[in-house]
This record gives C-alpha cells, structure tokens and sequence, in this order.
C-alpha cells in the first residue's frame, strides 16, 4: 500500500458523527437496574398488570443467568452504569410538523422525510426510548394494517399483543432477551391481516444519543396467512466514549404461505455493544428472510434465526459483517428445521480491517422425522491486512437421514494482482480496494432497495477509506 | 502531436532476479509494432513494467511517454496518460458488473475536471460511448451486465479487454498475447479488435510468442527478444523468417 494510501485509510471521519444536546428529556430514570427501576418504566407508561410482572419475571431471569462467555468479550460491560428509560417528550406525534425542533434537526440529518418522500410507507422512528414520530399512509390503514410503536400497539390491540408477545423468544431464552425483556422500550408492533400485500418497505430508524444511555426495543411482527410485508431497521449512532448497550429483541411470526423479509443495516458507533435477539417462526409454507448488515458497534452478537416449524417453509439469511479497527462482529446466523420439506439458506460475508475481527457463529439443526431438509450454508471471509482476524464457528445437528446439506468457507486477501489490474484502468488504489470489497459484499446489496443500496456503498466507501467511528 | 513511448535502456528485476537487460524500444501513434521471443526472454515483464506493476522493480534506464519520465508513477496515472495494457490473463473481480466498471474506469481516464472516479463524466455520454463501442466490436449489451472476467471462457476475456480499451482510448496499448495463440477464439478477438481500433491515435505493441496472431495483424515493426534484450528489429519479413527457422536461429545469431 503506497503512504499516500495509508493517508487516507488514516483519515479522521469523526466529524460526520451525531450529537444532540440531552437537556430537554422529560424523564431519565436513575442509573442501574432493580426492580424498582422496572416498576417505575411499567408505571410511566400506565402498563397492564401482566407486563410489569412479565417485566419482574425477566429480570429475575436476567439477575439469575451468568454472563454468555461463547462469543465476544463482555467483562467491560457495568450494568449499574447505564439509563435503562428516557422519555425525550410527552406525546407520540402524529406528524413531522409536530416534532420538537432539536429531534427534527437530528432527522433531518438522517435524511427521514426525504426517504419517506421517496418510498416509504410509513416510518416509526425511535429517538431515545420514545416513538416520537410515527405515520402511516391511508391505504395501509384502510387495508388493516397495524404499525405502531410498540408501546401504542399494547395499548391499541391487547388481545393480539398478548397472544404473541414473548411466545418466539421468551424473557428465559438468554441473558440479552432478559433484559430487554424487563426493560423494554420501544420498537415496532406489525400486524399484517390474512392475504394482505404491504408493497412498499415498512421502515424504522433507531439512535442511541444519550452517554451510557441503553436502548432496549422490541419489535414485534405478525404476518398472517397468505400476506407479505418487508421491513427495513436502519441504525445510526453518535460516537461518545462510555460504553453503551443497544440489546433489542425481535419477534416474527409468519403464519401460513405468509413471506416476511426483516432488513437490517446496523452501524451503532464504536463504543455500543449490540446484543440483539432476532428469532422468527415459519409455519406451513411460509417465508422468512433475514437481510443483515453489521457495520459498526464494538461488540455485536446477532444471529438471525428462523424456526422451521410448518412443511415446506424456507428461510433466507443474508448477512454482511464489516470490522474495522477495536470491533468485533460475532454474528452469524440459525437455521432449526422442525418440519418435512424445509428449506434453508444462509450467506455469510464478513470483512476484516485494521486488526478488526469477524467471527460467523451459525447452527443448522435437523430434527429428528423432519425428513428431505435442504440447507446450504456459505461464508466468505475477507481479510483486509495481516493484523485482521476472522474465524468460523458452524455447529451442525442433523438428526434425519435424508436431509442434503452443504456447507463452504472460504478466507481470502485481497491480490496485488487485482488491484494492479484496476488500477491499470485508472482506478486509484483506495477505488480499487473499494470496489473489490463492494463486489465481494454485492450478494447482500443487491438484495437492499436502491436508495439503501446507494447508502450502503457510500457507508462501506467511507469505513473503508477512514472509519465512522 | 504524435504520442511516443520509449522504453530506454530498461533493466528491471523481479523478486531479485535480473529479468530485462536492457531493452531499448519506441512505439508512436499510428504505429503497430509486434515483439516475439521464445518462453523466458521477458516479454510479460516488459508489459507489465511499462505499465508499473508494483512487483517489477527498474533498476536502471526509463520509461518515456511523450519525453516525460513515468517509470515512477502508479498505474492509474499512467492510465490516464494514455497508456494501456491488455493483459493475458485479466484477473477476476467478483461482484463487479462490468457497467459499473467501465464506468468508474471511463469516468477515471476522461473526466474533465481533474478529479476522476467522481462522476465527472454524464452518464448519458458514458452510455452514448459504450452503446457504440459494443456496436463496433460487435458485442451482445448483455455481455456488460456480467461480472468482471467471472466465468468467462478464454475468447470472453480478450473481449472484455478489447471493449476496455475501445472504451478507454488510450494513445499506446500494449497486448501481453504471449499464449494466446493457442486458443484461437482468443486470438481472433484479438486480431479483429486491434484491426478495428488500429488508426493513427493508437500506437499498439503486441507481445506474442506464437507468430500465428501475425497472420490476422499486419504489424509495420517486428522485434525479437531474448534474454531480457531485444536482439533483432526489422519490418513483418522478420516474422516470416521467425516462422521459417524458428527461435533456435535467434540463438544462433545473437
């Protein structure tokens, strides 16, 4: 690499970053975590009985389990140390007009009314806690089609909520799902009705804009029979330099024939570990694919998993990791096949950089009389330099007989060959790093919309000349 | 003004090993010459150190295009002076559509605000070039929507190399053909693309080992190297005689 090069990789990008004064939040409970502090969430926003003592439960779960020591490093996270609820304002608004100014500047930067201008069908946006901006086009709502917060979504349809809340990943599941589960604030609540088609993405942003401040929502979408939505979870974060924890859970429930497909580009700044549950159930034909980006965070465990529960469901997980300098992606991904004649597929690509480190962490689990599984698992690696790591966990249960499974890996470097050629075609060196990074991940970004497409590149562009942060 | 690239006194090694010992040579606008030598005489080097490949280390003599020294500048920057090499074997970019490239390589090469790779070229003028390009050389547009050199057979690959340099223009192109000769797809690419695009902008040095291309491409200027040095210049009755008595008699006589 020429210095010239290094120059640039070497360039301080932090000026883009966002940060908003945290003067006009209207509630900040007290630092650290008790049932006290669960009470008082559950209180501040008038829940139901069997929510707070769902929340009460999960943090018991949450008190009682030891800390995962499978994956990334977590010994630096102080539980004590972090804002488990902020309100920033008193009501949900029901239009851009109505959004406090400071938190619409904030959007604006983010580029919000343009996109929905452009395609979205609604947006739900999470500033802190709260769900501060919320709207929905009048067709989805004349075809029965619910997206709310998810606070508005308890309030509004109750019988539903409680039906399926908590059902695809109970607070016990794991220690994250825990927590979220006795702090959760937030999030999405999707309801598309039997045979209903939601053509335009359904899309949401989330921030974590507070020091030491944690971000706990929890989505949940139900797609009833025969009906189809996408939605998209784009994330953004201001860099500060205390430890922050993004550790949301999202539940998906496709019904029968049903297709769900879940987008995600998470750049959390680099001092947020992002702890995510995400967990879906396909019943009898149904789809679900998980689209899955990690560019940034210090630490991310995630691993999308579709439970196949009915005959002939299929799964699709897609996901890219990018590790730049001081992060470690550990994500992957869980194909479970409970039912005949399911079908999974999983595409992992992970790049390295400036001793970053990738780590695919997958399952694919056969159950015994789930008979003629087909499952193909593919990760590529891609090591920017010689301090960068990666390493592949893959953990294989198969328990019928006639299941075909295949499984590939490889780890590759890029050539002073290929980037000789590119350069040889007037590409600088920093393009032709560029665009041979923006090929090997082009599996995942020709599955995005166009704008994110766009968004993406220019993301990936902007990590690989310098980092974010 | 002519373009005029001279290779003087070229001495470079690779890895350590002393591979040209100095080559001196011309090509101009206009002009095609073609340079032949048996396996090992450092024909590939030469291509690759006029283009500045990182590995190929000058030790002494220059490079000249257009009476300024380039033996020191990267790649891009002889690319966008107008310089082009067609190698023999193009390496694959996964993901890569060959649109999306040519793009950024057209907008490299041709933007006119000195800042290339940054849309300085409308799209619309790229489109107008490469829809006539692929016209001229007589390529399916679906060929364009591949990725770059993935999956593609031996003829597929000069094809795409050809369309390069038809979009890219340069003023001298140098053909690294050492083993074309042998798939004779390839080779009528080749031939039938340097035909087209031969005229007095483009200077073209065709680097081969088999004389067989020379029976598709007239050449006005026939080299022959050996041993890091070229030993024999003349006009295409050089050829002839190489074709007749073979490389042995190169030995014989240097």
């Amino acid at each position: 690499m020429t210095t010239e090069t290094k120059e640039l990789l070497n360039f301080d990008y932090s000026k883009y970053d966002f940060k908003d004064s945290t003067d006009n939040y209207t509630y900040k409970s007290e630092k650290g975590l008790s049932s006290q502090v669960v009470q008082d969430i559950s209180r501040m926003k008038n829940e139901p009985e069997w929510m707070t003592r769902f929340r009460l439960k999960a943090l018991e779960h949450f008190d009682s389990r030891p800390m995962p020591n499978w994956g990334g490093d977590l010994s630096e996270i102080d539980f004590n140390n972090i804002y488990y609820y902020m309100k920033p304002t008193d009501r949900n608004s029901q239009s851009w007009e109505d959004v406090p100014e400071s938190i619409r500047k904030t959007f604006d930067r983010l580029g919000i009314p343009e996109a929905e201008q452009k395609f979205l069908s609604g947006v739900g946006a999470q500033y802190e806690s709260e769900v501060v901006y919320h709207s929905l086009l009048k067709d989805l709502e004349d075809k029965g089609v619910v997206f709310l917060d998810t606070d508005s979504g308890l309030r509004k349809y109750p019988d539903i909520f409680k039906k399926y809340f908590g059902t695809v990943i109970p607070p016990n599941d794991n220690k994250f799902a825990a927590l979220n589960s006795a702090v959760w604030s937030g999030g999405s609540f999707v309801y598309v009705p039997p045979g209903v088609h939601v053509e335009m993405p359904l899309q949401a942003y989330f921030r974590i804009n507070a020091a030491n401040m944690g971000q706990f929502e929890r989505t949940l979408i139900i797609v009833d029979e025969g009906a189809s939505v996408h939605y998209i979870e784009g994330c953004t974060a201001p860099v500060y330099s205390k430890q922050s924890i993004h550790s949301a859970v999202v539940e998906i429930i496709a019904k029968k024939s049903a297709k769900v497909r879940y987008t995600t580009i998470q750049n959390w700044s680099k001092d947020v570990y992002n702890l995510v549950t995400k967990r879906a159930y396909a019943y009898e034909d149904a789809a679900v694919e998980w689209i899955d980006a990690n560019i940034g965070s210090k630490l991310t465990m995630k691993y999308p998993s579709v439970y196949l529960l009915g005959p002939r469901s299929r799964a699709e997980v897609i996901s890219v990791a990018y590790a730049g300098r001081g992060r470690h992606q550990d994500a992957g991904a869980k194909a479970v096949h409970m039912a005949p004649h399911t079908y999974s597929r999983i595409t992992s690509k992970s790049v390295s950089k400036d001793g970053g480190r990738t780590s695919y962490r997958g399952l694919l689990h056969v159950a015994k009389g789930a008979h003629h599984v087909t499952s193909h698992v593919r990760c590529d690696a891609l090591l920017l330099d010689e301090e960068s790591r990666t390493d592949t966990y893959p953990y294989v249960e198969i328990n019928d007989d006639t299941a075909t499974i295949s499984h590939e890996a490889t780890v590759g470097k890029i050539g002073e060959d290929q980037i000789f050629y590119l350069m040889s075609r007037g590409l600088s060196e920093v393009e032709a790093y560029n665009m041979i990074v923006m090929g090997f991940i082009e599996p995942f970004t020709k599955e995005l919309p166009m704008t994110y497409a766009v968004e993406m590149n220019r993301l990936m562009a902007l990590e690989m000349s310098g980092g974010v942060g | 003004m002519v373009y005029e690239l001279e290779v003087k006194d070229l001495h470079v090694s690779v890895d350590g090993k002393q591979i040209l010992k100095g080559v001196n040579f011309k090509v101009k606008q206009g002009e095609i010459h073609a340079i032949m030598g048996p396996n090992g005489s450092g024909k590939s080097t030469l291509a690759y150190t006029i283009m500045g490949h990182p590995r190929y280390k000058i030790n002494n003599g220059e490079i000249i295009l257009n009476g300024e020294s380039i033996g020191g500048l990267t790649a891009d920057k002889r690319a966008r002076k107008g310089l082009f090499l067609a190698f023999q074997y193009p390496v694959t970019v996964s993901g890569v559509n060959l649109t999306s490239f040519l793009r950024s390589s057209y907008d490299s090469i041709h933007s006119p605000n000195g800042t290339p790779g940054k849309g300085g070229v409308p799209f619309i003028q790229f489109k107008r070039t490469l829809d006539q390009k692929l016209n001229l050389l007589q390529i399916d547009p679906s060929f364009t929507s591949r990725y770059l050199n993935e999956g593609f057979s031996g003829g597929e690959k000069k094809k795409c190399e050809i369309l390069q340099m038809a979009m890219l223009e340069p003023r001298i192109a140098v053909l690294d053909e050492t083993d074309t000769g042998l798939d004779i797809d390839a080779l009528k690419v080749v031939a039938e693309g340097v035909n087209k695009l031969a005229g007095p902008d483009l200077g073209v040095a065709i680097i081969t080992h088999y004389q067989r291309i020379l029976r598709y491409i007239s050449p006005q200027f026939v080299h022959v190297m050996f041993e890091g040095k070229i030993v024999h210049s003349g006009g295409k009755e050089l050829a002839d005689q190489l074709e007749e008595k073979g490389y042995g008699w190169i030995k014989g006589g240097a």
